[in-house]
């Protein structure tokens, strides 16, 4: 593995913790918001945005070192960390229903990553 | 017919809210395709000065796109479940890889037909999941 990808499959890991973040940030904005559509501009929000604009801008970056094949189903990963989140900071359900679907789409990420080749 | 445990029966309403939330993300994955086509076009002759990005129109269309989408998500996650709807945003991947075939010429294969079919398929089971 040649370092140029090394770091691309780091900066891809990175993008996704911080996106996973971003979508809790989302979420947190989102159950603040009232009837008013002018709701949607509140620090939560506003920060959840940032995140997600930062993850977007890393993801790029690490997009010029490559081999989308490898990196594809590493972006698949912050599924799995917003899943992890979402049981941890807001107590939703997670069932067999919500992990069969996610490793089918992790599955199905991986086969298109491995298709872009 | 007073089945505490099932959410679904107790309060219809936040059902019906929790399914809407649920189409509008599968609709507006397509918004999140657009962008993600227009960001590799706009990323193909990127300068990084202020006239050359304003004048970089699949770079200002991807990220109206973006923002669309990304207001979508938030009205959605006002009623739906976060663990639910952010895994849905990989329909993405279906459209960006069909979009591509048609927009940008790229040739399909085995693995990116049955990715495809695999993740529409992940999020049918998914979304049946949160329906309980």
């Amino acid at each position: 593995m040649s370092p140029v990808l090394l770091r691309s499959m780091f900066l891809v890991f990175l993008a996704g913790i911080v996106g996973s973040f971003g979508a809790v940030f989302l979420k947190l904005g989102a159950m603040r918001m009232t009837k008013s559509i002018w709701s949607l501009i509140n620090s939560r929000l506003i920060f959840g945005v940032s995140l997600y604009l930062g993850s977007t801008v890393i993801y790029l970056s690490a997009l010029k070192g490559g081999e989308l094949s490898v990196l594809y189903p590493m972006v698949s990963l912050g599924y799995i960390w917003t899943l992890l989140w979402s049981k941890l900071f807001f107590k939703e359900a997670i069932g067999g229903a919500k992990f069969a679907g996610l490793a089918l789409i992790v599955l199905g990420v991986v086969l298109v990553g491995m298709g872009t080749a | 017919m007073n089945t505490p445990s099932n959410p679904s029966a107790a309060a219809p309403q936040v059902a019906a809210a929790r399914r809407q939330a649920t189409l509008i993300v599968c609709a507006c994955t397509v918004l999140n395709a657009i962008a993600q086509l227009l960001f590799k076009m706009a990323s193909k002759n990127l300068v990084l000065t202020v006239p050359a990005l304003l004048t970089n129109f699949p770079l200002i269309g991807g990220c109206a796109c973006y923002g669309l989408f990304t207001i979508a998500m938030v009205l959605a996650l006002r009623e739906g479940e976060l663990s639910m709807l952010y895994p849905i945003i990989a329909l993405s991947y279906v459209w960006v890889t069909i979009l591509s075939y048609f927009l940008l010429k790229e040739s399909p294969n085995v693995f990116k037909n049955v990715g495809i079919v695999t993740i529409v398929i992940g999020v049918a089971v998914l979304g049946r999941g949160g329906r309980k």
